[in-house]
């Protein structure tokens, strides 16, 4: 009873927030929607206890995926981006032969390495992927009414209602495999390999299964970018993006489904609206640095244990 | 075609060279602290910084203003132990998120010291050893490969000769039998540390006038001398420099035939091979991950 009123309560505040906001901060909202999909993807991912370094290559995978189905071939929108995550799910299920050979740090320097030379393929190659200066003019979503609400993609609120409406049907999805068997067994997969190897599992097909499903996700994630800025190039998704999501999820902390939500969110207000606001723009990076080795040093758990802490005592499940 | 080889073969031999000092104080980090220094690429950087700030913008002569990066990294090295891997020893994947930290804390410095553009070092001498119509070599770069000889004879002497040596490799191998015979594991964990980071900043230093430096110039390194230690094994000193002659052929001669880009995807798909068909590398041994 009292987890639907919380629901319903949330629910109403994302919908009212876009109205509170400028313009910018509406875009920046935008943004942040899409980012909440990515790092919870990625969470997804190291639930198997791997980490990679190419999942924003793969997020890139789903943008010009879908970017080039609309270009090439005209296919309708929303259509193209389902097929830009299937396309994003497909390479990562082709890379996981060579890189599911490899475990911890040979894994994590494994998938640097294939995103990197995936991003080189871009530059390199003009046609289809445009070099070094990328895609331009990607079809925008086309607009719709859905009776008492026109989306007008022109608008970064229509934008942000269309894109939350398929983030948090994806975190739906994501949470219900986390708790269903196959989730279970990530976690086994993560803890206890040689125990649940020894009970029959495939351990390598789970990872596999975790990694082609996380990359979908972050494909999907790609695609609703692509297709509301218009123009991608192989730097949006370079190493640097890497390492802001790889922030996200220390400083959030990676042991609850909310807990990289949480530090994407909190470092997206503390950057967008406190550190623009008072002109910090170029110590960005900076302050990201310091911020992500201070979390490490003092918070090793993340923010998530904060609020475990706070209300631990009266909810205490795992 | 002979001398386009050969040129090529002195192209590749410098970029060897500076590699390999990378690589080498990368895997002495590895062996030693069991953390992956990501900030390694931004401590050349750093150096490359010290000679636009010393040499260009001062005017210290260059090989003062070289020792000068060397001491300067090294120090930054002994802070990044100090403040970061110490604190975080029992955590190998906190250790990686520290340095990725520190790289963008560097960056973030150079570019507000120095701005976004690309520096012009002017180099310290414009001599070139000419060997035949084709063939030439600058003397700037016979520089980079005399000091990279010089300084690696010197770590190898040091490691193989000398006490110090001994107890470095000794917790290397294995810190908790190596803290038993009584060496400190926070001094070698320092030695270890200063070393690594001091040559990638006199690789940087080194190289500061033939390349272009900017904030955002440590990428390419890293990615290289990830790379190289991977082929070589990681752990394996010889293995590194090995594997940073191998890779810089065969990146000379990718680049010298096809171009910059297509040498990178061989490169990482070296790596990539490498991983899949003997992740030990080609010198390591298999109890070291």
């Amino acid at each position: 009873m009292l987890r639907a009123v919380i629901g319903i309560a949330l629910a109403a505040a994302l919908v009212a927030l876009p109205h509170g906001l400028s313009f910018s901060q509406q875009e920046i909202l935008v943004f942040l929607t899409i980012n909440v999909l990515l790092v919870a993807s990625y969470r997804l991912l190291t639930l198997t206890g791997e980490w990679s370094l190419g999942h924003v290559v793969i997020m890139g995978v789903g943008a010009y995926a879908s970017a080039l189905f609309t270009k090439q071939l005209g296919l309708f929108v929303p259509l193209s981006m389902l097929l830009g995550a299937l396309t994003a799910a497909a390479v990562a299920w082709a890379l996981s032969f060579p890189l599911f050979r490899m475990k911890g740090f040979y894994f994590l320097i494994g998938s640097f390495a294939a995103g990197e030379i995936i991003r080189l393929l871009w530059k390199r190659f003009r046609d289809p992927f445009g070099g070094p200066k990328g895609l331009k003019g990607i079809d925008p979503m086309p607009d719709f009414s859905i009776g008492f609400y026109d989306f007008d993609f022109f608008e970064p609120v229509s934008y942000y209602y269309f894109a939350g409406t398929v983030v948090a049907v994806c975190l739906w999805i994501m949470w219900r495999i986390e708790h269903s068997p196959v989730g279970l067994t990530f976690h086994a997969v993560h803890w206890q390999d040689k125990l649940a190897q020894a009970s029959g599992i495939d351990v390598r097909a789970y990872r596999t299964r975790a990694f082609v499903i996380a990359s979908g996700f972050a494909g999907l994630a790609g695609a609703l970018l692509a297709h509301y800025i218009g123009t991608i190039n192989p730097n949006s998704f370079d190493v640097e993006v890497m390492v802001f999501v790889l922030t996200w999820a220390i400083v959030g902390g990676t042991a609850t489904f909310y807990g990289p939500i949480l530090g994407c969110v909190m470092l997206t207000v503390l950057n967008e609206i406190v550190l623009r606001e008072l002109g910090f723009e170029q110590m960005r990076p900076l302050i990201y640095g310091a911020v992500m080795i201070l979390s490490i040093l003092f918070l090793p758990k993340g923010l998530e244990s904060v609020v475990e802490r706070l209300v631990g005592p009266r909810r205490a499940r795992a | 075609m002979t001398e386009l080889l050969a040129q090529t073969g002195l192209n590749a031999l410098y970029a060897a060279s500076y590699i390999s000092l990378v690589a080498v104080g990368l895997v002495l980090i590895f062996g030693v602290m069991g953390v992956v220094n990501f900030a390694h690429g931004e401590l050349f950087m750093a150096g490359a910084y010290a000679i636009v700030a010393l040499y260009a913008d001062i005017g210290v002569p260059f090989l003062a203003a070289v020792a000068a990066g060397l001491v300067f990294v090294g120090g930054l090295g002994l802070l990044m132990e100090r403040a970061l891997f110490r604190p975080l020893r029992d955590n190998p994947l906190g250790g990686l998120v520290a340095s990725i930290g520190f790289l963008m804390i560097l960056q973030a410095l150079a570019v507000m010291g120095f701005g976004v553009r690309m520096e012009h070092i002017p180099p310290p001498t414009q001599d070139v050893i000419v060997l035949s119509e084709k063939v030439r070599l600058p003397v700037s770069r016979l520089v980079v490969i005399v000091s990279a000889v010089l300084l690696l004879s010197a770590l190898w002497y040091f490691l193989k000769r000398t006490r110090f040596g001994w107890a470095l490799r000794a917790s290397a191998q294995d810190p908790e039998a190596a803290a038993l015979q009584g060496i400190s594991i926070n001094q070698t964990a320092r030695i270890a540390m200063f070393i690594g980071a001091a040559l990638a900043g006199v690789a940087g230093a080194l190289t500061a006038p033939l390349v272009s430096v900017n904030p955002h110039m440590g990428h390419s390194v890293i990615v290289t001398a990830f790379i190289v230690i991977i082929v070589g094994g990681v752990g394996s000193l010889e293995g590194a420099v090995v594997a940073s002659v191998l890779y810089a052929f065969v990146h000379t001669i990718v680049t010298t035939f096809y171009d910059g880009v297509v040498a990178d995807i061989v490169g990482l798909s070296l790596l990539l091979g490498v991983l899949v068909v003997r992740p030990t590398g080609l010198f390591g041994t298999a109890d070291r991950a």
